[in-house]
C-alpha cells in the first residue's frame, strides 16, 4: 500500500530528502505552490536587463578590438569568459531552487509551466538571457491566473526572440513603409501568433484558422525586445484592427494594451481550458488521464477564470490524482534532482561547485540522458511518454551518472539504509535481493538510483 | 582528420566485430531479410524549404517571390533546378546518378502547418492527427511484413527516440557516446531488478550489449597513441561530435555494415524564419556531411543503399518580411545512395504561378511522399503492394511506380 506521503513526494515533488519535514496532507501540499516563493530568495540571477547590458558591453569590446584597441582585448576575453559562467550558474540555479527550496510541488509546477512556454535560445543574447525567464515570467506567476502567466511569457524578450517576433513588422507600417523607400523591406512573421495559438492556449485541435493566426500576427506586430525588456514601437504595427476568432481586436494608434486584451481573452477560451489542465494531468499523473478528472479541473479553470491554485488545488483534492505511482517516468531534469537530493549532498557543497564541475556534473549528463534543458526539440517542449525517455540510450546515461555521483556523494551510506529511506514502500523484492548482493556500496546505490522503483513515478 | 575525430571513427569501425563481453549479451539472433539492400530514412526536421534547396531557377517567378532569397547561387541540376550552393559537395554524388531528388511533395498535412503534427504524421505515416497518431510509425509496422526481420534489423541513431521506428516490433536505439562502467556483477543484478518491468529490461540489456561493444572499442583504442591524451575532454568532445549528423551517420553504417537494414536518424534547424540565406547554412552542411559520411562509411555496402530525406511540409513560396519563409504545404524529397536511379528531379511540377500554388501561398502538393516511401520499400525488400497500402500506410493509393530504385 502506497502512503500519501511517498505519492506526494514522488507524484508532486521531487522525491525524499533527508531533514525535509513531510508532506502530511493536501493542504501542506498546496501550499507549498502558494506560498511565496522559496528558491529564488536563495537563487537569483540577474535580470533581463542586467543580461542585456552584459551583450551591449561585449560587443562594445569587440568592436573595439576589432578597431585594434589593445586594452579591449583582455577586456573582451572577461567578458566571455563571465557570460559562460553564466551558462553555468543559471544551470546551478535551476538545479539549486528544486533541490532545495522545501517546496518540491512548486517546483514541479515551474518546469511543467517552462516546458509548456519553452524557450530555446539561439543567439548570444538569447543564450545569455536565458536564466531571466524562469525567474521574471514563469516563477512569479506559477500562484497567478494563467492569463497572467501567458501575457508575461508570450511577451518575455526570450519568447519574442525566440519565435522571431521581433523580426515582424506591420506590412503597412510606418516603419513598412519608410523601408519600402529605402528598398529593405521587412514584413509579418506568423511564428509566435501561431505557437500561442497552437502551444501555449488553444492547442492544436483548438478552433482557430489559418486566417486567425495571420490577424494575431498582425495584431502582434509592434512588440519588440528593449534594453530592459519588451517593448512597443506603435511605427512597427499594422494600422487598423484585428477580427481573430470572431472579435475585433486595436485600431489606430496600436496599443500594448490590445495585445494583452487578445492574450488574456485567449486564457479564457474553453479550449484553452481544456488543452492547458490535460497538459497538467498528463505530465503530472498519466499519459492517459482520467476523463472525469480532466473535466472537473477544465470546470474549475473556467469557473475561476484560470485561477492557478484553484486548479491545482481541484487536482489535489481529486481521488484520481492519488493512483498508485508508476503511470510515469521521471524525466531527466527529475531525476538527476531527486538523485542529488537522496544522496543528500549540502548546499555549501553544491554551490562551491566550480563552472568545470556544473557543466560535467549537470548540463552534458542532462543532455547525455536526452534532455539538455536549453535545447528542447523545439517550441512544444520535452515528451511526456515513459518510452521517450527509458530508452537504451538513456538507461546507459542515467547509470553512468548515478554511478559517478555515488561514487562522489555516497560516503559510507549503506545502499539498504539509502532504499529504505528514498523508496519506502515503493522497493521491490528484487531490489532489496540484489542489493543484498552487491559487491560495493557505491554500485549498491547505483542500482538504487537506476531502479524502475526511483525512475518511475 | 583531428584527432578525437579519428578516435570516434576507429571505435564505430571496431563496432560489432567484438563477441560483446556483456554477461547480459542475450546473443541475438542474426538473421538477414530476403534481400540485401539497406533502407535509411532521415528526418529533416522543421520544414525544409523546397524551392531553395532544389530551387527551380528556370521559373521566372521565382525572383519575383524572393527576391532577396532568389540571389544565392544555385547550381545547375538539369537546366530547371538547381541545387543549393550549401550542398555542393554532393555535386559528384548527382553526377554519379547517386542522387535524386522528389519535388511537390508532402504527407496528407493540411493547412494548419504544425510542425509538431506535420512531423507526427510523416513518421507515423498515416492520414490524420488523432490520439494514437503517435503509438506507431511507419518503419515498424513495415518491420512486421517481413517475417525474417530481427531486433537488430533495424536501428534509430541519436539520442531521440523516432517515431517512425516506434511500435509493437521490438528495434534499437543509440546514441553513439553512450558507455557504462558497471562491474559485471552489478550488471547481472541491473537485469534482475529490471526483470519485471519490460520497458526497463529491453532497455537495459540493449544499453548493455552496446556498452559492451563501446567499451571493448575503446579499450582497443586505450593502447594507442591516444592513450595520454585527457579522458574527460576526449570523452566531451566525442560526445560532441557523435550528436552531429556526420557522427550519426558513421554509427548508422557500422551497424548497416552487420546485419541491420533500416535506419533512421534525424537532422533538424530547417524552420528558416529569418535571414534564410544564413539560417539554411548549418542544416545543409549537416546534410551534406551525413550522406558524403554514409557513402564513405558504407563502402560497397552503399550500392545496396536507397536513404530518403523527408520533411513535414515545405515552406511559403514568397520570402517573408524577415527574408526568411514561413510553413507552407509542398516540399521536396532528397533520395541517394547506389540503389538510387539519381541524376533526376522527379515528381510532377505544379508550376508558380499563383493559380498554381496551394491556398495561394504555399507550393501544390502533387503527389503524397509516402508513395515514394512505399515504393521504395516494395522494390527494395519485396513487400506486397496490398500490404504496404492496408498496414504501412493505411488508406494510401500507391498509384503508378515512379522507378527510382535500381
Amino acid at each position: 500500500m502506497q502512503s500519501f506521503a511517498t505519492k506526494a513526494a514522488f507524484r508532486f515533488g521531487y522525491g525524499f530528502a533527508e531533514g525535509e519535514a513531510e508532506v502530511s496532507d493536501v493542504e501542506m501540499l498546496l501550499a507549498q505552490a502558494t506560498d511565496a516563493d522559496a528558491g529564488i530568495a536563495t537563487y537569483r540571477g540577474p535580470s533581463f536587463g542586467e543580461r542585456a547590458q552584459m551583450m551591449r558591453t561585449y560587443l562594445e569590446y569587440k568592436r573595439a578590438a576589432k578597431k585594434g584597441d589593445a586594452e579591449a582585448k583582455p577586456l573582451l576575453r572577461a567578458s566571455n569568459k563571465e557570460r559562460n559562467a553564466l551558462r553555468a550558474v543559471d544551470m546551478q540555479r535551476v538545479f539549486g531552487r528544486a533541490m532545495y527550496s522545501g517546496q518540491g510541488f512548486r517546483e514541479r509546477l515551474v518546469f511543467f509551466w517552462a516546458d509548456h512556454f519553452t524557450v530555446v535560445p539561439k543567439s548570444r543574447l538569447e543564450q545569455t538571457a536565458w536564466g531571466s525567464y524562469q525567474e521574471e515570467a514563469i516563477r512569479p506567476n506559477v500562484n497567478r491566473s494563467f492569463g497572467d502567466m501567458l501575457v508575461a511569457a508570450a511577451t518575455h524578450p526570450s519568447m519574442l526572440l525566440f519565435l522571431d517576433q521581433v523580426r515582424s513588422i506591420g506590412p503597412n507600417s510606418v516603419a513598412a513603409k519608410n523601408n519600402k523607400k529605402k528598398r529593405k523591406v521587412k514584413g509579418l512573421n506568423e511564428n509566435l501568433a501561431r505557437e500561442v495559438m497552437e502551444l501555449h492556449t488553444l492547442g492544436v485541435g483548438g478552433a482557430y484558422s489559418q486566417t486567425d493566426v495571420r490577424q494575431a500576427a498582425e495584431l502582434l506586430t509592434g512588440l519588440v525586445v528593449g534594453p530592459d525588456g519588451a517593448n512597443f514601437l506603435p511605427r512597427w504595427a499594422e494600422p487598423g484592427s484585428e477580427a481573430i476568432l470572431g472579435k475585433q481586436y486595436g485600431g489606430n494608434p496600436a496599443r500594448l494594451d490590445d495585445i494583452e486584451g487578445f492574450l488574456r481573452d485567449l486564457a479564457l477560451h474553453p479550449d484553452t481550458a481544456k488543452h492547458v489542465v490535460t497538459k497538467l494531468v498528463v505530465h503530472f499523473i498519466s499519459d492517459d488521464p482520467d476523463p472525469a478528472l480532466v473535466d472537473e479541473l477544465t470546470r474549475v479553470y473556467r469557473n475561476t477564470d484560470g485561477d492557478l491554485p484553484s486548479v491545482y488545488g481541484a487536482m489535489l483534492d481529486h481521488p484520481a490524482s492519488w493512483v498508485d505511482l508508476g503511470q510515469k517516468a521521471r524525466q531527466p531534469f527529475e531525476f538527476m534532482v531527486a538523485s542529488l537530493r537522496a544522496l543528500g549532498i549540502s548546499r555549501a557543497d553544491f554551490d562551491a561547485f566550480s563552472t568545470g564541475q556544473l557543466r560535467r556534473g549537470l548540463t552534458l549528463p542532462l543532455a547525455s540522458m536526452g534532455q539538455p534543458l536549453r535545447s528542447a526539440p523545439g517550441p512544444n517542449g520535452w515528451p511526456e511518454e515513459a518510452e521517450a525517455w527509458i530508452t537504451a540510450q538513456g538507461i546507459a546515461s542515467r547509470l553512468q551518472w548515478a554511478l559517478a555521483v555515488s561514487r562522489q556523494l555516497g560516503g559510507d551510506r549503506d545502499p539498504r539504509e539509502f532504499v529504505d529511506a528514498n523508496l519506502r514502500e515503493l522497493a521491490g523484492e528484487s531490489l532489496k535481493f540484489a542489493l543484498a548482493g552487491a559487491e560495493q556500496r557505491e554500485e549498491g546505490l547505483t542500482l538504487v538510483l537506476a531502479s524502475p522503483e526511483f525512475n518511475r513515478r | 582528420m583531428d584527432r578525437s575525430r579519428r578516435k570516434f571513427m576507429a571505435q564505430t569501425l571496431a563496432l560489432g566485430c567484438s563477441a560483446a563481453a556483456s554477461p547480459l549479451v542475450t546473443p541475438v539472433t542474426f538473421a538477414s531479410v530476403p534481400t540485401d539492400n539497406r533502407l535509411v530514412v532521415i528526418v529533416l526536421r522543421g520544414a525544409m524549404d523546397a524551392l531553395d534547396v532544389v530551387a527551380p531557377v528556370g521559373d521566372p517567378m521565382l525572383a519575383k517571390y524572393r527576391p532577396n532569397l532568389s540571389k544565392t547561387k544555385h547550381l545547375d541540376l538539369d537546366g530547371f533546378f538547381g541545387l543549393h550552393p550549401e550542398l555542393g559537395e554532393l555535386m559528384p554524388m548527382w553526377k554519379a546518378g547517386e542522387m535524386g531528388f522528389v519535388q511537390a511533395v508532402s504527407t496528407p498535412y493540411r493547412d494548419k502547418r504544425s510542425h509538431f503534427d506535420g512531423q507526427d504524421l510523416l513518421e507515423a505515416g498515416v492520414v490524420e492527427v488523432s490520439s494514437d497518431v503517435r503509438d506507431s510509425g511507419w518503419m515498424n509496422r513495415m518491420l512486421d511484413l517481413i517475417p525474417e526481420a530481427k531486433k537488430d534489423t533495424a536501428f534509430s541513431v541519436g539520442r531521440e527516440n523516432m517515431l517512425l521506428l516506434r511500435g509493437a516490433f521490438p528495434t534499437t536505439s543509440w546514441a553513439p557516446e553512450g558507455r557504462v562502467d558497471l562491474s559485471p556483477q552489478a550488471q547481472l543484478l541491473l537485469d534482475k531488478i529490471y526483470s519485471k518491468d519490460p520497458l526497463f529490461a529491453q532497455a537495459g540489456r540493449t544499453a548493455m550489449t552496446l556498452a559492451a561493444e563501446l567499451n571493448t572499442a575503446q579499450m582497443a583504442m586505450s593502447e594507442d597513441d591516444d592513450a595520454g591524451m585527457n579522458d574527460m575532454v576526449n570523452q566531451m568532445k566525442e560526445a560532441a561530435n557523435a550528436q552531429k549528423a556526420g557522427g550519426l551517420a558513421a554509427f548508422a553504417a557500422a551497424r548497416l555494415k552487420e546485419d541491420t537494414r533500416f535506419a533512421t536518424f534525424s537532422i533538424g534547424g530547417w524552420d528558416t524564419h529569418q535571414r534564410q540565406q544564413r539560417s539554411i547554412r548549418n542544416a545543409s552542411r549537416e546534410l551534406q556531411s551525413a550522406l558524403l559520411t554514409l557513402k564513405a562509411e558504407l563502402g560497397s555496402i552503399w550500392d545496396k543503399t536507397c536513404v530518403l530525406c523527408m520533411t513535414e511540409f515545405g515552406r511559403t513560396v514568397r520570402e517573408n518580411g524577415s527574408q526568411g519563409t514561413d510553413h507552407g504545404t509542398g516540399g521536396a524529397m532528397i533520395l541517394a545512395g547506389g540503389a538510387v536511379k539519381g541524376r533526376k528531379v522527379y515528381g510532377k511540377w505544379p508550376g508558380l504561378d499563383e493559380a498554381d500554388l496551394y491556398a495561394r501561398r504555399d507550393l501544390m502538393p502533387t503527389a503524397d511522399l509516402r508513395q515514394y516511401a512505399g515504393w521504395a520499400v516494395h522494390d527494395l525488400f519485396g513487400l506486397a503492394k496490398a500490404d504496404l497500402e492496408r498496414d504501412v500506410f493505411p488508406n494510401l493509393d500507391l498509384g503508378d511506380n515512379p522507378k527510382f530504385i535500381r
